[in-house]
């Protein structure tokens, strides 16, 4: 089993990624620099945060042309495992592997800080360590994480267990108060169709250790690690 | 009423890192002969105002007020009338 | 040499020069100084690059000590040993007028700056912290200011992916038209991968990298001069914008290349003075001489001379000095990371700064006339009149039996307000080392590389210093230390940032010398070096002279993880301690303030022996594993620390202050510094009474936490009484609230 995390010039949690899966779950991870094309050697492949190119023009808009994910494309149709965490799930967006579009946070304001998330489908290979009544403490760094996708897509995506995180308050309600950026339907992170690409904003690799204040995000890992070994 | 069109760019001189980006990012992607990319703001205002004369000192005020840094942008309008 | 023209005194006072100065460069050229060279020593000779009005007072601060690898001044920034081959760079700096003039780019490019300064030193930033000084919020021009200040150091810090962990925001009458924008970067390295800014070694290679060079920034470019360019001044911008991406890409451009071994010989930003200054230092500390052609520098607009070129100040750029012979190596490493880097020039032997244009050379100055030689001046000093008036305390009005409105109105006072406004927006996270997040007294990081924990801290109070100078620098650096100890820290350097006056004002001057004079006192007590810092002076407005602030910056090696303490209140039961006394006065308070209408001093009494008593026995308390948590009291006094110790940890304590002969608001909000408020399980008391005493430590049992309501009596009074969450309302909202105000 190996990891890889890509690296596009201005990633910069690449590193952070590195470090909890290498460190905190003792797993085989490489860096995968952004003009590299062969990854077909990898069981999973992470999308870091960051602002790649700048986030200049559009969050995710140049990332998505580079060399690497002329390679994460076919890796994806062939059911590799994809993680885009943040800007790495804006460059899926981008990218087209997933639906919708991300747009600047309702508060015009970058956001840090700790947030809560449901997990909405803990049937999917990224959350199978979840259970469904869990509530999650996880951070969020963004100016840009205000989801939107066209209703009937919605629809469809409601329906098929899609919406796989959404942000809700300590006591697991779904509510206003308790969405950092103002996405559609306090959504947090969503999985394509087939169930192997998945895009969230809340940075899970920032919570995997208890010194940092939080494990939650750990279980991301742990499940797309079970995943691979079955 | 009337509409006015303003586009807000950086003054030449002032680096521009997103225009600067983009057209590195048009190289790779093999577009010969661009030359250079500035990247700037475009602004639709409605607004009423008796005749184009005030429309305009009003947008300019607009412009002067808020939407425009002078020390590093500059900008122009049209007017249109609906 | 270009034709020679006589300079008139208009153009040499317009470089910000004397006659005397002007003499002095003849002297050391031997002839008159072309334009070009002119403005050379107008930039280096300026306070900003040369420190000619405050040198001579710097020089008194100790920088020396066992961890120190690079003193203060011998580089960009010092380092600090911290064990096990590792070493920790820091510095502290200000970009206060560039932020007045355009706050989003002026604070961008500070935080930018003071990131290059971290990485040249072969150092990976890890952690910025920020300082920041406005007008009283209530005013349009302080909301304005202070979003454009917080979303630009947002902008730059968390696209490059360095987490802002701490810092501090101060709203004052003072700062109205002159805010401060002061930035802390801090930076690890292995010890053997430091790199010096040095250049030698004849005929090595000399690289420009990262962005090009425009019109931006230009000193002088405010006087008018038609031979300088033909360009109207609209269109030349002096300010400059900010690229965090660029430099995001030389960060790891540049600590990839340092890890080659033998490829560079010396690195140096190009931040003020851009080439002039890294160029001709470069050469000084190396005593070399260096050459470049300007032709060969890139541009980004046409028609620029070379007096344009070696002045301008755009952003993101670095001078490379690299090992001949490994050209090749260089240029690849900048390749990968998209970056193109230009051979300008060489090293020479001559002592000498030689530029070029097309190989024709426009000018020749011996290197060390423009850095080890630039002029130093002992200015006077003269005591402010307005310190005998201030001084004096009016008759207060009569006291009160119950002050809970006072607490809630000084939590919601913007001084002492949660910044949970101003932090949110920046990552603070990133890097995964942030343990204990922005809000505390300290912030704490973990080095994940070293295995090793830093507590770091920025602190100081204007108003102190605005009332006592001297004491108040003392108490800055005292608190400073305090913030680090209470969090679990051994402090092992500080940095400062001086914002004065005026210094040819002899009042500002005399007030620059005593804070000079404070922290030198102070850090000599607390055996804490000096690594560096800078100087911001003329920090004026029309209103008058801001408060002196002489901003610091404090960091602490923490032993081990248990040592981690953080300030809210953690189990019921706990007992409560005040160690450092009730404290007397209320002068200089917030409370005195912001509530009564009065900006007065006597600043309460300020001993260093007591202070270092303090924290010598907190920090031994700490690592014996006994303090559940502790917090210093600062702006607020004890009401305040205690109603923070609860809000935090979303508990209640019931205090009765057990002393007698101060008034209520005086024991409640007085600012007395030297105080922590400790929490002991109940089965440690004994323990910890006897390790008091072993300190000779003044400690004082003041209740238990518990429940949710915070009651505080004194003297048979229930002075305060609020649940936490009543407490916690006002002062989690004011700033956003405040912020909320119609412009």
């Amino acid at each position: 089993m190996k990891f890889a995390v890509v690296v596009f010039p201005g990633s910069n949690c690449d590193a952070d990624c590195f470090h909890v899966i290498k460190n905190v779950l003792k797993q085989p991870v490489e860096y995968v620099w952004h003009q590299e094309s062969d990854i077909s050697h990898f069981d999973c492949v992470i999308l870091p945060g960051g602002f790649s190119y700048g986030d200049y023009l559009r969050t995710g808009a140049i990332a998505r042309f580079s060399p690497v994910m002329n390679s994460v494309q076919p890796f994806a149709k062939k059911g590799g495992l994809v993680l885009g965490i943040c800007n790495g799930f804006q460059i899926l967006l981008e990218a087209g592997l997933l639906p919708g579009a991300m747009m600047r946070n309702s508060s015009l304001k970058f956001v840090c800080k700790y947030v809560y998330l449901r997990p909405e489908n803990v049937k999917t290979r990224f959350t199978e360590q979840y259970q469904k009544t869990e509530v999650l403490k996880i951070p969020v760094a963004h100016g840009e994480g205000n989801y939107f996708v066209e209703p009937d897509v919605l629809k469809k995506m409601n329906a098929q267990g899609q919406i796989v995180f959404r942000y809700c308050d300590e006591q697991g309600e779904v509510t206003r108060d308790s969405n950092p950026n103002g996405s559609l339907e306090n959504i947090a992170g969503i999985i394509n169709e087939e169930g192997n690409v998945l895009g969230m904003m809340p940075h899970p690799e920032r919570a995997s250790e208890q010194i940092l204040g939080s494990e939650d995000g750990r279980k991301i890992f742990e499940s797309i690690i079970k995943a691979i070994m079955k | 009423m009337i509409k006015a069109k303003i586009e807000v760019t950086l003054k030449k001189g002032v680096s521009d890192p997103q225009g600067l980006t983009v057209q590195n990012a048009l190289k790779t992607l093999q577009y010969a002969g661009v030359q250079d990319v500035r990247i700037g703001k475009y602004v639709e205002i409605a607004l009423d105002a008796r005749d184009e004369k005030e429309a305009s000192e009003k947008v300019k005020s607009i412009c002067e007020k808020l939407l425009v840094n002078p020390i590093i942008e500059q900008y122009r309008f049209e007017l249109e009338r609906v | 040499m270009s034709s020679l023209m006589m300079m008139t005194e208009d153009i040499i006072t317009q470089h910000g020069l004397t006659l005397e100065e002007y003499d002095r460069i003849k002297v050391f050229l031997g002839r008159e100084p072309n334009f070009l060279e002119l403005g050379l020593f107008s930039v280096m000779w300026s306070e900003h690059c040369g420190y000619k009005n405050s040198k001579l007072e710097l020089k008194k601060l100790p920088t020396t000590g066992s961890g120190i690898l690079i003193k203060a001044g011998e580089e960009n920034a010092g380092a600090i040993d911290i064990g096990d081959d590792w070493c920790i760079v820091f510095k502290m700096e200000s970009h206060n007028h560039p932020s007045a003039i355009e706050p989003f780019q002026g604070a961008a490019t500070g935080v930018g700056g003071i990131i290059r300064d971290i990485f040249t030193m072969g150092a990976r930033p890890i952690a910025l912290m920020d300082s920041l000084r406005f007008g009283r919020l209530d005013e349009a021009k302080t909301r304005s200011l202070m979003t454009g200040v917080v979303s630009g150091i947002a902008h730059y810090g968390n696209c490059i992916g360095i987490p802002t962990v701490g810092g501090e925001v101060y709203f004052e009458e003072s700062y109205s038209t002159n805010p401060l924008v002061n930035v802390f970067c801090l930076g690890i390295a292995r010890k053997k991968d430091l790199v010096k800014g040095k250049a030698v070694g004849m005929g090595n290679p000399v690289f420009y990298v990262g962005s090009s060079t425009g019109r931006d920034g230009i000193h002088g470019a405010t006087f008018a001069s038609d031979e300088l360019t033909e360009k109207s001044h609209e269109d030349r911008p002096s300010v400059q914008t900010a690229d965090p991406f660029m430099e995001k890409l030389l960060v790891e451009a540049c600590l990839e290349l340092f890890k080659k071994p033998g490829c560079v010989v010396g690195v140096q930003d190009m931040g003020a003075a851009g080439l002039t200054c890294s160029t001709c230092e470069t050469a000084s500390r190396g005593n070399s001489g260096i050459e470049i052609d300007v032709e060969l520098v890139p541009r980004r607009e046409t028609g620029m001379n070379p007096y344009e070129i070696m002045l301008s100040e755009s952003q993101e750029r670095m001078l490379v000095i690299a090992q001949k012979g490994k050209e090749d190596e260089v240029l690849k490493t900048f390749e990968k990371w998209g970056l193109h880097a230009a051979l300008v020039g060489h090293v020479t032997d001559t002592g000498r700064m030689v530029v070029k244009e097309k190989g024709k050379v426009v000018a020749d100055v011996p290197s060390k006339a423009l850095t080890d030689e630039a002029p130093l001046y002992k200015r006077p000093a003269k005591r402010p009149a307005y310190l005998d008036e201030v001084n004096r305390l009016p008759d207060l009005s009569p006291e009160k039996s119950n002050y809970t409105n006072e607490l809630l109105q000084l939590l919601s006072e913007p001084n002492i307000a949660s910044k949970q406004w101003v932090y949110e927006q920046y990552d603070h996270m990133v890097m995964d080392n942030t343990v204990v997040l922005p809000g505390s007294d300290a912030a704490v990081l973990r080095l994940k590389e070293a295995g090793k924990y830093l507590a770091m801290s920025s602190d100081c109070n204007g108003r102190y210093c605005y009332l006592d100078a001297y004491q108040g620098t003392l108490m800055a650096v005292a608190e400073c230390a305090r913030n680090v100890v209470i969090s679990g820290g051994r402090p092992v350097g500080l940095t400062d940032c001086l914002n004065f006056g005026n210094p040819l004002k002899p009042e500002s001057f005399w007030m620059l010398q005593k804070a000079i004079e404070a922290i030198r006192d102070a850090c000599l007590k607390f055996e804490i070096p000096v690594t560096g810092g800078n100087v911001s002076l003329y920090n004026e407005s029309p209103q008058g002279a801001i408060f002196p602030t002489p901003t610091m910056g404090v960091v602490g090696l923490i032993q081990k993880e248990s040592d981690i303490t953080t300030l809210s209140f953690k189990e019921e039961g706990d007992l409560i301690f005040l160690t450092g006394g009730f404290g007397k006065g209320l002068g200089g308070s917030e409370y005195l303030w912001r509530v009564l209408d009065i900006q007065k001093g006597p600043l309460p009494a300020f001993d260093l022996d007591e202070e270092w008593k303090l924290q010598k026995f907190i920090l031994k308390a700490i690592q014996k594993g006994w303090l559940q948590s502790a917090h210093d009291t600062s702006e607020g006094g004890l009401a305040v620390a205690l109603a923070e110790c609860a809000m935090q940890g979303k508990k209640g304590a019931l205090c009765e202050l057990k002393t007698s002969g101060l008034r209520g608001d005086e024991i409640l909000f007085g600012e007395s510094p030297s105080r922590v408020v400790v929490t002991v399980k109940p089965q440690l008391k004994d323990d910890f009474i006897k390790l008091a005493q072993d300190f000779d430590a003044n400690i004082v049992q003041m209740g238990m936490v518990g429940g949710t309501q915070l009651k505080i009596s004194y003297g048979g009074k229930l002075l305060i009484d609020s649940k936490w969450q009543e407490l916690e309302k006002p002062w989690r909202t004011a700033i956003e609230n405040g912020m909320k105000m119609s412009v």
